[in-house]
């Protein structure tokens, strides 16, 4: 049990300013599913997330205490920050598709890390394009530019990009909030095809979105865990923990 | 009775009293008055324009732009005043665009909100605010005498590179603040380091505001006097037509702006249309540079990419 | 083996566009501070050319309340500004004359009371009025206004405060439009709407609602193009008819102004040419002094602090206005 944890956080808090976002969390993530987090607004998700790769260092004011360790490794000693994100994959709420061409959004995150060879990236443009159930749509005009596209297929692109580097972990953060139903859908079958491969964690705030994918939930609120367990006993009927069961049945949230 | 009847004034609201025509007719006169002071902002340019061009019109001819001064700068051209204006243009634009835009790029990209960026926000505001003959003094002190090169197009060019910094420092970082922070937040998340997320991003999407902001350099570089004219500025020297390299960075050179100057105010018996002609050279130099900028502005808001 | 050789080629590559980077990004830390150095830079070296004069002969009262400027005389040398700082004065006030009501002016027409594309078209036309250099704006105060003003006055000369006030007036009206035009927009709609919810016309709604809530911004406005007055150089020099007096009389306070002045830029840029920076020594009929040519570069400091109160003033003000923004 112990090797098949991929993030482990240990007492990670976390403030902007005087306002504090996160109060001292610990979590265990498990390597390969989908991990769930819900919670109200305000909760800390996002910033949980910002930790695991570290981009909360670029918000104004941030100050972070604790641990976050993946594969045993805390991230915030790790020497190589940019080796750091590119072992994980992020995917924000709004789609943003960088002014590059189709091609060169995918083929981005590889360049960077000093790909050059034409032929390899081909190849991973058009291994994530299909992983993300874009390729069908776009494979004709990938020269055309990235913002261009509509903005659910701009959110599979962002989804692509995150997976251009092959990440180990894969987080997505309320990624449909700003598409459409039927896009949210396709999405969705797209990571339960690829949570055998890698750790997904999923932020949401649709809770019946964290219930159809989840393979274990948490549940965040005011900055603290309520709750983790498998999705099924979180949206049981008796999860155990009031708070929990009063914000599935959206009592309060 | 219930019947909801509507109140005699507020009929008379849609209708106009004499107070509510009079506040018309005040509002009207505002515009005008307003809009007449704008012409008559404006509308001198444009008649100054003319009768200079008007003025000057015997003595544009291509022989003038490419004679050299003949016979006590009274007859001939000013070709070599042309080239000298164009070194200086050129040597001061390759210390300040790069400097200009790598400090425009530390301000927006790399400064956090402490006391050193308010600090050098402050120094940018007031370089803007030197007076352009205290720029000479310094071009003197600087690099006349302290750094050695004595009066040159080199002392001439880093004195008019410094005056023109701010513009270039100025206008970059606000090209820069015009790229979507989300952009930058994407490639971050994607492992790329910030300065690879400035070339590859944000540089390439402000090269628009950018490149504006080097013609505008372009121009006052080119329309300045004071600062050149104790750092590198000569009254004459002899060159060949069309010799295009006649000044090294160690000599003194011509320049339009110090040549007009010195025609205007120290030659006596100037033909009045080579005057005007020269003061119309460099003039529609800088204009035409001037509605360049303009017209790179409006095709990159045409095409911008978000 | 190609393999190798490969990765090995990738990983120097790597090695190579790393410390590329960490050089371009400390190029661009030195960059950024260069500014803050050249600022210094300029003080310190006008300082240092002007310093011996500061040490030796400068006093107070004789530099500032004298009117008597005569670096050059072999008897009776004297370095006194006043009649220059009264020629700056008198010229800032008189372009100040005719470049804030036109650039508060047509800084309110544009903001409030045309079209779009209206707005569009003189906006450029006043970035082109900046454009124009200012030794062309010195060209046409000699050439164009010096006999419109003899002939419209009956001046014994047109080059004096007049000319040179309009002059100038119109090259700092633009900096005034444009920050102007900017505080204007800065109003927040909120004030507009409500005001326009209550009937107010255009005009009432610029008299008393968009114009005191812009007041910050149009003062800042004002500043700097007193700044810009006052560091004029070229357009001055060419245009005020270099007589260095007082424009003003006990008996009629206000200046007049047909009189030629010189103000203290234009004598940097007259003199600085003719005053020698080392002295000469004793012998020869007319032994010349370097005290000249440092007192011109201590006149610089009076202009670089001067300016540098401004800039900084106006800056307070604008950053003010967006903090409360």
């Amino acid at each position: 049990m112990v090797n098949n944890v991929k993030i482990e956080i240990r007492g990670l808090s976390v403030s902007y300013g005087l306002r504090p976002a996160l109060h001292g969390i610990s979590l265990d993530i498990p390597a390969r599913g989908i991990f769930a987090i819900i919670g109200p607004a305000n909760s800390g998700k996002s910033t949980l997330l910002k930790c695991v790769n570290r981009t909360v260092e670029f918000e104004r004011g941030a100050r972070v205490r604790g641990e976050v360790r993946i594969d045993g490794v805390n991230v915030f000693r790790s020497g190589n920050v940019y080796a750091l994100r590119r072992r994980i994959g992020m995917v924000f709420p709004l789609p943003v598709g960088l002014p590059l061409s189709v091609y060169d959004n995918v083929a981005y995150a590889p360049r960077m890390a000093g790909l050059r060879d034409r032929r390899a990236l081909d190849d991973v443009v058009e291994r994530c394009l299909r992983q993300a159930a874009l390729w069908e749509e776009v494979k004709d005009r990938l020269t055309s530019l990235g913002t261009l596209l509509s903005g659910g297929q701009q959110q599979r692109l962002t989804i692509a990009r995150a997976l251009s580097h092959d990440p180990e972990i894969l987080c997505l953060d309320e990624f449909s909030i700003a598409i459409d139903p039927v896009t949210t859908m396709r999405i969705e079958d797209v990571l339960t095809q690829l949570k055998s491969r890698m750790t997904i964690v999923l932020v949401t705030n649709l809770v019946q979105q964290a219930r159809r994918l989840g393979d274990l939930t948490c549940f965040l609120n005011r900055g603290e865990v309520v709750q983790v367990d498998r999705t099924a006993m979180i949206f049981s009927d008796r999860p155990g923990n009031q708070l929990t069961y009063d914000y599935t049945r959206g009592i309060f949230g | 009775m219930n019947d909801p009847v509507v109140p005699a004034p507020a009929l008379s609201l849609f209708r106009a009293t004499s107070f509510t025509r009079k506040k018309i007719r005040v509002q009207k006169a505002a515009g005008i008055l307003f809009g007449a002071m704008a012409c008559a902002l404006l509308v001198p340019l444009l008649a100054l324009v003319v009768y200079l061009v008007v003025n000057a019109w015997p003595a544009l001819t291509w022989e003038f732009l490419t004679d050299v001064p003949q016979g006590g700068m009274r007859r001939g051209g000013i070709w070599p005043a042309l080239i000298g204006t164009l070194y200086l243009v050129v040597f001061s634009r390759l210390f300040s665009t790069p400097v200009g835009v790598l400090a425009g790029v530390y301000l927006n990209e790399y400064a956090k909100d402490n006391w050193l960026t308010r600090v050098v926000n402050l120094a940018v505001v007031n370089l803007a605010g030197v007076p352009s003959i205290v720029h000479a003094l310094f071009g003197v002190g600087a690099f006349v005498i302290f750094a050695g090169l004595g009066k040159s197009v080199l002392a001439a060019s880093l004195t008019l590179a410094i005056m023109t910094l701010p513009v270039m420092i100025v206008a970059t970082r606000e090209a820069l603040a015009a790229v979507p922070m989300a952009f930058r937040v994407a490639c971050w998340n994607l492992g790329a380091s910030r300065w690879q997320t400035i070339r590859t991003i944000v540089l390439p999407n402000s090269i628009g505001g950018i490149l504006t902001g080097v013609i505008l350099e372009v121009c006052r570089a080119a329309g300045e006097t004071a600062p050149i004219m104790f750092t590198g500025a000569i009254f004459f020297k002899a060159v060949e037509r069309w010799d295009f390299f006649p000044y090294s960075p160690r000599e003194q050179c011509m320049a339009l702006s110090y040549h007009l100057h010195a025609i205007s105010t120290q030659v006596p018996g100037v033909p009045e249309p080579m005057l005007y002609a020269t003061a119309v050279v460099l003039l529609g130099f800088v204009l035409a540079f001037n509605s360049l900028a303009i017209v790179v502005r409006f095709r990159m808001r045409q095409r911008k990419k978000w | 083996m190609g393999g190798a050789l490969k990765q090995t080629l990738q990983t120097l590559r790597r090695i190579a566009s790393g410390l590329s980077e960490r050089t371009i990004v400390a190029l661009i830390h030195l960059c950024g501070i260069s500014a803050i150095v050249f600022v210094f830079g300029i003080f310190f070296f006008v300082f240092r050319e002007g310093s011996p004069f500061l040490r030796d002969i400068f006093d107070f009262r004789s530099f500032f309340l004298s009117e008597e400027w005569h670096p050059t005389s072999v008897v009776n040398r004297r370095y006194g500004i006043l009649a220059l700082l009264a020629g700056t004065g008198s010229v800032t006030v008189m372009a100040m004359l005719v470049a804030i009501p036109f650039g508060l002016g047509t800084a309110v027409f544009l903001s409030q009371f045309c079209g779009r594309r209206t707005r569009e078209a003189l906006k450029i036309m006043v970035e082109l009025l900046a454009a124009v250099p200012s030794v062309v704006w010195g060209f046409i105060g000699l050439m164009v206004m010096n006999p419109l003003i003899v002939r419209l006055t009956g001046a014994p000369i047109g080059l004096n405060v007049l000319n040179a006030g309009i002059v100038v007036g119109l090259m700092s009206a633009p900096i005034i439009v444009s920050i102007a035009e900017d505080a204007i927009r800065a109003v927040p709609d909120t004030y507009v709407e409500a005001a326009e919810a209550l009937g107010a016309t255009r005009w009432q709604l610029v008299y008393r609602v968009v114009l005191p809530a812009a007041k910050s911004g149009l003062l800042a406005a004002v500043l700097l193009g007193v700044g810009r007055a006052v560091g004029e150089t070229m357009a001055v020099l060419m245009a005020t008819g270099h007589s260095i007096h007082i424009p003003f009389t006990a008996e009629a306070p206000f200046f007049h102004p047909l009189e030629s002045v010189r103000t203290l830029t234009a004598t940097i840029a007259a003199e600085l040419g003719e005053a020698p920076r080392l002295d000469t020594g004793p012998g020869g009929i007319f032994p010349v002094e370097a005290r000249h040519y440092q007192s011109l570069f201590v006149i610089g400091m009076a202009l670089f602090a001067i300016t540098f109160l401004i800039s900084v003033t106006a800056d307070l003000i604008v950053k003010g206005i967006r903090r409360k923004a």
